[in-house]
């Protein structure tokens, strides 16, 4: 099928947001493209949910992807809005937000200052306060362009993010000391005094309405970035990497929520898979002994083939990692894929370090949240020696005269770390008689490999006596790791 | 070509008048799918309605359910169609019993006859393409048949028809509107995805959780349900192995009902808990986090 010219303004729209998903690394393929022109003849783009939904449904067939899909949505359709009557965000039908100022306290409102100019900053987290007390969206959405005007100092053409703004216009709003005003009210408010259970619900109500206010600014901030910048520009500046993608070195707080987010389909997927290949990679060669055999009782028919059944022992699996600092994150991943699979071994041994190391398989016993005792290994493993900074050559000399002669031939090796090693000693030594006993060693680096061997970085001295060092910067490569190590 | 549902607002509204409570997004692509004659493909976590949307579409539309349940080892014969080995072995054992004067010419009549309709067992995909009536198709749980199973499904997918070698293509007279679920255990197949709308259901909003449980539980009240929906959407703010879903809010409401309760306070949440999480270290983990009074928090703020 030939594809037409993007002819109509909203087919060049479309054009455009399709190569920008493509650009945030979403595949998008020649099928969905058209699915999608085709979609958009059918939902009228003033029913905005429903036109999203309608893009998302033929484009993004990833549920991970939902959020990439949505930041460039909120960039495209967000300032074209008006161009096609598309309009969120705006005062609802005949209001001024100083009629609120009237009939909230019966103060006279200053003359002629129609909208919101002539409201003082009280007046506005007043009136703040009102609309999260009582939920009213379509004021909070009113009060947020306000607060994004009067707070956020955009100007025209100055080079910084949307996350300045938003931080300036947050910072004046003070939606911490609302919330606890909106609490305050609420136990007056309350007939009897609030049991914690109530507490607990009214918080979650006025956290969840904070939200939605926040997002109010956001958007808010957003529509004046693009209007003022163009909607390429402002799409290449929000782009972020998949999740999947997302470095753990560099994971900014709400990547790593997402991370962990992510990281229980995917022990699960993973599981599964592993499960299922077993069963189904049972069939071995054709067992020519055995047939014949069984064929005797057959009057010598090899009417029942036998197959031979290869049972590769279980390998036992011993984690070294690393817990300082920015490879933390790295580690505590690891180890819960590890954990998650750890059926598929005979027997999984973890030990942590950063000057010192411990061993912490004990925690893992018998519990049935693996997330919960990495958490405990973060918090209770005694791994700091003199001063916390790595010293993988302490670290290992421990576990050598400590474990090394539970390592058998038998025994994977999984080292995790950068190897920036703080110009201690390194005790490679110590990693080539690991080797010598050990089935395999492997060694993961959550380092970009561009980085490896620069500064303090020892990885080669230690990669020559292992069977491979692994980047694995993200949770796509970690997947792929641990998916092999089976 | 006419359609059940003239516009976005009439799925919804279609939906609800037999209990199904659809946000923008749900009703969205149902009405896109039927529009494009496209499967939709539903995920999402167990217990979101996920199966309940294709039968409570099927009977918005008046259409016949035809539901294909997916599971490890499904393949053709049970998927598609099989031939009736039985009833063609006692047709041929008839035809020897009678006598049978010309032999060759008569072989190859018996054979095309075995082969001919009347021996042929229609499994559902089959039996959605052959319908006359409307139908919905659901084939459930897709993922956990094995990928190369998919590939029965592809040709139904995108041409509506069946290819039989030993009768030829069977085309759709109507075009079955068709979902397929997956609880996500595993990744599909591009080439099954690609053929598909894609529609996420999450766990639902405060609101309509609310809605649901007032549909779905009879003698709620419109403070119970508010109640139910609003710890439960507090529950799912903890890190927990298993987040209730909506059938344990139903479950949870149901019960509440039972007892009598009106107004639920930390005792009879505590007693019922288990209804809504199934783990023991995601019941504790729930109970000690709306147990905790904040003292901070607790002491009733002082008039201003
Ligand atoms: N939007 C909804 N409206 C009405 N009932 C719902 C809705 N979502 C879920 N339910 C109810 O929740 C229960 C679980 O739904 P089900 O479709 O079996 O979940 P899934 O297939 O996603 O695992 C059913 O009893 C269903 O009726
Ligand atoms: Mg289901």
């Amino acid at each position: 099928m030939k594809v037409e010219p993007a002819t109509s303004p909203l087919l060049a729209l479309l054009a455009g947001f399709i190569s920008e998903l493509r650009a945030a690394g979403l595949p998008v393929s020649l099928t969905e493209n058209l699915d999608a022109m085709e979609a958009i003849q059918h939902i009228p783009i003033e029913d905005r949910d429903a036109f999203k939904y309608a893009l998302a449904a033929t484009l993004v067939k990833n549920h991970a992807h939902w959020r990439a899909f949505e930041t460039v949505f909120e960039v495209y359709f967000s300032l074209r809005g008006a161009e096609y009557d598309l309009v969120d965000g705006e005062w609802p039908e005949g209001m001024d937000l100083s009629d609120f100022v009237d009939g909230m306290d019966g103060r006279q409102r200053s003359q002629g200052g129609g909208g919101g100019e002539a409201m003082s900053a009280e007046q506005l987290a007043d009136m703040l306060f009102q609309a999260l007390m009582r939920g009213d969206d379509a004021l909070m959405r009113a009060i947020a362009r306000q607060a994004v005007q009067r707070y956020a100092g955009m100007e025209p053409g100055r080079p910084v993010g949307g996350t300045y703004y938003l931080y300036r216009t947050l910072r004046n709003l003070d939606l911490d000391g609302v919330l606890e005003r909106l609490m305050g009210q609420a136990r007056q408010d309350a007939p009897e005094q609030l049991t914690p259970l109530e507490e607990r619900l009214e918080r979650d109500e006025f956290e969840a309405r904070i939200d939605q206010l926040r997002k109010e600014v956001e958007a808010e901030i957003r529509r004046r970035l693009v209007a003022d910048r163009g909607v390429e520009a402002m799409a290449k500046t929000l782009r972020k990497p998949l999740p999947e993608d997302v470095d753990f070195m560099h994971a900014s707080r709400e990547e790593m929520m997402a991370l962990r987010r992510a990281i229980y389909p995917l022990t699960r997927k993973l599981a599964v898979r592993l499960a299922r290949k077993r069963r189904h990679g049972r069939k071995g060669p054709l067992d020519f002994r055995s047939t014949m055999r069984h064929s005797l009782s057959y009057g010598g028919v090899p009417a029942e083939p036998k197959f031979r059944y290869p049972r590769p022992a279980k390998p036992e699996i011993m984690v070294v990692a690393d817990v300082s600092g920015s490879v933390a994150a790295f580690a505590r991943f690891t180890l819960h894929l590890v954990y998650a699979i750890s059926n598929q071994f005979s027997k999984v041994r973890s030990f942590v370090f950063i000057d010192g190391l411990d061993e912490v398989t004990s925690f893992f016993e018998g519990v049935d949240d693996i997330g919960e005792a990495v958490h405990r290994v973060n918090a209770e493993a005694d791994v700091v020696w003199v001063d916390g900074h790595s010293d993988y050559g302490h670290a290992f000399e421990v576990f050598w005269e400590r474990y090394g002669r539970d390592v058998g031939p038998k025994t994977t090796v999984m080292v995790l770390g950068d190897a920036r090693n703080n110009y201690h000693a390194s005790q490679a030594w110590i990693l080539k008689e690991v080797e010598h006993r050990a089935r395999k060693v492997f060694w993961l680096n959550p380092e970009p490999g561009a980085y490896w061997d620069t500064g303090d970085s020892i990885v080669s001295e230690y990669g020559v006596h292992c069977d491979g060092v692994f980047e694995v910067r993200n949770l796509r490569q970690l997947e792929g790791f641990v998916e092999n190590l089976v | 070509m006419s359609f059940s549902f003239a516009d976005v607002d009439s799925v919804r509204k279609g939906l609800s008048d037999v209990q199904y409570l659809a946000d923008e997004g749900i009703a969205g692509v149902v009405y896109l799918a039927e529009r494009l004659q496209k499967p939709v493909l539903v995920e999402g976590p167990a217990g979101t309605g996920k199966t309940q949307l294709a039968k409570s579409v099927a009977e918005a539309t008046g259409a016949r359910l035809i539901r294909l349940q997916c599971y490890e080892g499904l393949d053709e014969s049970k998927a598609l169609y099989e031939w009736n080995y039985k009833k063609q072995l006692l047709r041929i054992q008839a035809e020897r019993q009678g006598e049978n004067p010309e032999g060759d010419g008569m072989w190859q009549q018996i054979e095309d006859d075995l082969f001919s309709e009347e021996f042929l067992l229609t499994r559902p995909l089959l039996e959605a393409i052959r319908a006359a009536e409307p139908v919905v198709l659901l084939i459930d749980e897709v993922d956990r048949v094995e990928i190369e199973t998919e590939a029965l499904l592809l040709e139904i997918l995108s041409d509506y028809q069946v290819s039989i070698p030993e009768l030829g293509t069977v085309a759709a007279s109507q075009i079955p509107l068709v979902f397929l679920t997956s609880n996500n255990t595993r990744e599909l197949s591009e080439a099954l995805k690609r053929r598909c709308l894609f529609l996420h259901i999450d766990y639902p909003d405060l609101d309509r959780e609310k809605e649901i449980v007032l549909a779905k539980v009879p003698g709620v009240g419109e403070s119970l349900a508010d109640q139910v929906a609003r710890i439960v959407r507090s529950v799912r703010q903890i890190e927990l192995k298993k987040a209730p879903s909506v059938s344990e809010t139903l479950d949870w409401a149901r019960t509440l009902v039972l007892l009598g309760v009106e107004h639920i306070d930390a005792d009879t949440a505590a007693e019922t808990v288990n209804i809504l999480l199934k783990y023991r270290s995601d019941i504790e983990k729930a109970l000690k986090e709306f147990a905790s009074s904040d003292e901070e928090f607790a002491v009733p703020a002082a008039a201003s």
